[in-house]
């Protein structure tokens, strides 16, 4: 009986503590919303997304960091996605399943796990000074590009592990060459998941802020960048330089910013996830 | 039977009647270390159904897939002794495996249809092929698909995902994709074992009608299904071949007693 009562009472605990648990993280959550809108809100406005970084907050603006942050996406993404997912071909439906493929499906985990700050030093070694990029937006996007890949080539891998073996054969059996069941079965019924997975590997370079300003993104900039070799900003920079500022207004440009990159950040989780929804159990 | 003796007069293509269009010599596999047929001697006739059973993990599917080397796939595969197609080794010939798979077709075990509309998993063959004019691929898709019994029931659904069919309808469709080809040998590996009793009658009648223009190898484990349609059957048990001969003969009169253990329901 008593050991009975014991387990009731240890079952209703552990239901207790794990919502104890949940409801930190929404308090969290919730005080940081509160917090970024009520200072923020008031100073987003038209203004804010068009002006350039200024010295006086009400003049200030994101649009610098908008058009850095846009500019780095198109040169990521395709960038990115093209490496990701030829490397996730290539250990899928090439590399031999042995111990040296295995070797390397480890690393790639692993390198996904690596901090971001430890891709920006080997931005600054290799593209920045051995490359001679310079403080430019090619040696930003690069390095972003290479920040994220491991995401991407884990999430295609998984797309085309989902696969099933059953259509490849059936494509073969047919007197498809390898490549073309890869181009025309394989590739089309993983795309879905290879999307989800970019996209999500996608809005985390957008929010990425360390290892950008180690391969130089300019904190002040007054034009847009108008090639590869320019020098540009990105709105996680800007907003890291407002809040580093003394003056309390800056903290409230800052929540504005904070604001503008929250709204890109979840309309991009967004479409990842409608693209999910859209295209699941098809099998 | 007679049906198939006029269409191959008429058509005055095959000069050999009953000519072998396989020949199986002293083959060997393995799986590894682990071998799966030994020393197959078979001879596969033109234009007939030939059936080949056996109880599970007797080698049949994998004689079966050898024919097309679709067994090229697995790692560790070996082989010894010859597979002849059309008097040429299908292993040491110059001919792309990719060619003799487009001569030998090949319908599996569960329906596998591309996640594509009905249309485009019919034109998937000709289209890799190199066949592009949408007049000629609408003609290969219509042709194929009333070769396999089933145009009436999808001609005005042709852009749907070949998905929203029935178990039956999508194994139809893919026996029309494998058509598609214009394969001389059609290989079937138990290709209504996941079927309902009505939708594989329908595949019966369907594997009978081919014959007229294929050759057909069909590996099932329902020994009825390879009386009611088969000319010939070949037994296997444990990687070996222990018979084979006319299915009439197999069946009422086996010389193994093996086989007759088997065909009795005796192991199995």
């Amino acid at each position: 009986m008593s050991r009975m009562r014991r387990r009731i009472i240890l079952n209703q605990t552990f239901k207790y503590v794990f919502i104890f648990a949940m409801s930190l993280a929404l308090i969290a959550l919730s005080v940081l919303i509160y917090r970024i809108l009520s200072q923020g809100l008031g100073h987003l406005n038209i203004d804010f997304l068009r002006q350039y970084p200024a010295p006086y907050p009400d003049k200030a603006g994101l649009f610098a960091g908008i058009m850095g942050s846009l500019y780095l996406m198109l040169l990521i993404a395709p960038i990115s996605i093209t490496i990701g997912v030829s490397t996730a071909l290539y250990l899928e439906e090439y590399a031999a399943k042995n111990k040296f493929t295995r070797f390397i499906q480890t690393n790639v985990q692993n390198l996904a796990g690596v901090p971001s700050i430890v891709f920006g030093l080997l931005g600054l070694t290799f593209f920045v000074y051995l490359f001679s990029f310079g403080y430019t937006l090619i040696a930003g996007a690069l390095t972003m590009s290479l920040l994220i890949l491991p995401v991407i080539v884990v999430a295609s891998q998984e797309a085309i592990r989902f696969v099933p073996n059953e259509i490849r054969q059936a494509s073969i059996a047919m007197g498809a060459t390898k490549w073309q069941t890869i181009w025309r079965i394989v590739l089309p019924a993983a795309i879905p998941g290879i999307l989800t997975g970019s996209i999500l590997a996608l809005s985390r370079a957008i929010g990425e802020t360390a290892p950008l300003i180690i391969v130089g993104a300019a904190a002040a900039i007054y034009t847009i960048p108008d090639s590869l070799t320019s020098k540009y900003t990105a709105m996680p920079i800007q907003i890291y330089n407002w809040t580093s500022r003394p003056q309390e207004e800056w903290q409230y440009i800052a929540g504005a910013g904070i604001i503008v990159l929250l709204v890109i950040l979840l309309l991009m989780n967004s479409i990842a996830i409608w693209i999910r929804n859209k295209f699941q159990s098809r099998y | 039977m007679s049906v198939a003796m006029i269409d191959e007069k008429v058509e005055g293509e095959i000069v050999e009647k009953n000519s072998s269009i396989f020949k199986i010599e002293d083959f060997n596999l393995w799986y590894g270390t682990n071998q799966a047929i030994y020393g197959v001697n078979l001879s596969i006739p033109q234009n007939k159904i030939t059936a080949v059973i056996g109880p599970s993990g007797c080698g049949k599917s994998t004689l079966l897939k050898t024919l097309n080397r679709m067994n090229d796939m697995i790692p560790g595969v070996r082989t010894s002794g010859q597979v002849m197609y059309n008097n040429q080794d299908i292993f040491r010939n110059k001919q792309m495996v990719e060619e003799l798979r487009t001569q030998v077709g090949m319908v599996f075990q569960k329906p596998n249809p591309f996640p594509k509309s009905i249309y485009d998993n019919v034109a998937y063959g000709p289209r890799i092929h190199g066949i592009k004019k949408k007049k000629v691929l609408d003609e290969i898709v219509e042709n194929s698909l009333k070769g396999a019994a089933i145009w009436d029931e999808v001609k005005d659904r042709l852009n749907q995902n070949a998905f929203s069919l029935s178990g039956g309808q999508q194994q139809r469709v893919c026996i029309a994709r494998c058509l598609a080809i214009e394969p001389d040998v059609i290989l079937m590996d138990e290709p209504t074992s996941a079927l309902d009793p009505i939708s594989t009658s329908k595949i019966e009648e369907l594997i009978k009608e081919l014959k007229n223009n294929y050759t057909i190898v069909i590996v099932t484990h329902n020994m009825q299904q390879a009386a009611r349609i088969s000319d010939k059957t070949a037994f296997m048990l444990n990687g070996e071949l222990v018979e084979f001969t006319d299915t009439d003969r197999l069946f009422s009169n086996p010389k193994d007693k093996r086989t007759e253990d088997y065909i009795t329901g005796r192991f199995g």
